[in-house]
């Protein structure tokens, strides 16, 4: 099966193509319900991640409350 | 005797302490939540950054410092332009649903000065999004007019720049903005021990926004409690109506009975 390149959080990774994006957070053990998701500058909706397929060069930003002033 | 006061009210929403503690520079998450406690604060500044996706062990804010417990206000820390600040907050409200947030847009790397233009900008824009927005600014009494008419729901002048621990430098123009306001008038950043709480709360501040002078005091319990009573102390001495001021002398013994 073909690969693709996206980039998570800044960093290239190559992933199968047609991979769904609830797929990719799923396998980075990320807790849904504390993070916000982005794909391309655009906000998602975490309840369709599964109705989204990841195509080349997409980047997603996957971002999460830490300490701040 | 216990002290009659109204609760602080942000958005319509109730608060029952007039101390709201950031919780970055800590240590680590525990003395952060620790710390927290012990201010007594109701609600807590937290920023939006990347998830670490290498590191997955990493601890989580969320797993210290209990959402439904504790009112998480997301901010726009490190956001020099209205279209990041935008972008930060909403991606916090997508989070969980946030819409109370402060809004800190900056102008200059050295002094963290405010930018006010892309401030105004950036609250009108998050306000008719539904947004209640608290608003970091200096402390010009006529830009925090605009940010009132703009639909802020909170304003937020600095004491002194961000971490700068200087204390109150114009109390002149914080009670200016005082006297033109009904908005929460809370003095964010700049604050460097306890007294300086309890001036902003003297001067008639509704609340204080500390982080750094209790992260970083060489003992952060002992300086989150001292936060504590520095506001409680100052909102008394504000309510309880100060004597006036005088150049002359004016003994405090009677004068009939003198030997």
């Amino acid at each position: 099966m073909k690969k693709i390149k996206i980039k998570v959080n800044g960093k290239t990774k190559l992933i199968f193509e047609n991979l769904k994006l609830s797929f990719l957070i799923k396998s980075l053990k990320i807790p849904l319900n504390k993070v916000a998701i982005e794909l391309n500058q655009e906000i998602v909706d975490k309840k369709e991640l599964n109705k989204i397929t990841l195509k080349k060069n997409d980047k997603i930003e996957i971002v999460h409350f830490i300490g701040g002033g | 005797m216990k002290f009659r006061d109204k609760k602080l009210i942000i958005a319509n929403k109730k608060f029952n302490s007039r101390l709201i503690v950031g919780t970055g520079k800590y240590k680590n998450m525990k003395e952060c939540a620790k710390a927290i406690k012990l201010s007594g604060a109701d609600i807590v500044t937290v920023a939006v950054r990347r998830v670490n996706i290498t590191n997955k062990k990493k601890p989580l804010l969320m797993d210290y410092i209990d959402p439904k417990k504790i009112t998480y206000l997301p901010n726009t820390a490190g956001c020099f332009n209205s279209r990041d600040a935008l972008r930060t907050l909403r991606l916090a409200r997508e989070i969980g649903g946030w819409k109370l947030v402060k809004l800190e847009v900056l102008g200059d790397k050295k002094n963290l000065f405010p930018e006010m233009i892309e401030t105004l900008k950036s609250t009108e824009i998050l306000t008719k999004e539904g947004f209640k927005v608290m608003v970091y600014c200096n402390d010009d009494p006529l830009m925090a007019k605009r940010l009132e008419n703009s639909g802020a729901c909170a304003i937020m002048p600095l004491a002194a720049p961000i971490g700068s621990g200087l204390g109150i430098q114009n109390r002149v123009n914080l009670q200016i903005i005082r006297n033109q306001t009904k908005l929460p008038l809370i003095v964010d950043a700049g604050l460097g021990q306890a007294s300086d709480a309890t001036i902003a709360m003297e001067l008639g501040c509704d609340g204080v926004l500390v982080n750094t002078a209790i992260a970083k005091a060489k003992k952060p319990f002992e300086m989150a409690l001292a936060f504590k009573n520095g506001v409680i102390a100052g909102r008394q001495s504000f309510l309880s109506g100060r004597i006036e001021k005088n150049l002359m002398g004016n003994a405090s013994s009677p004068n009939k009975g003198i030997i």
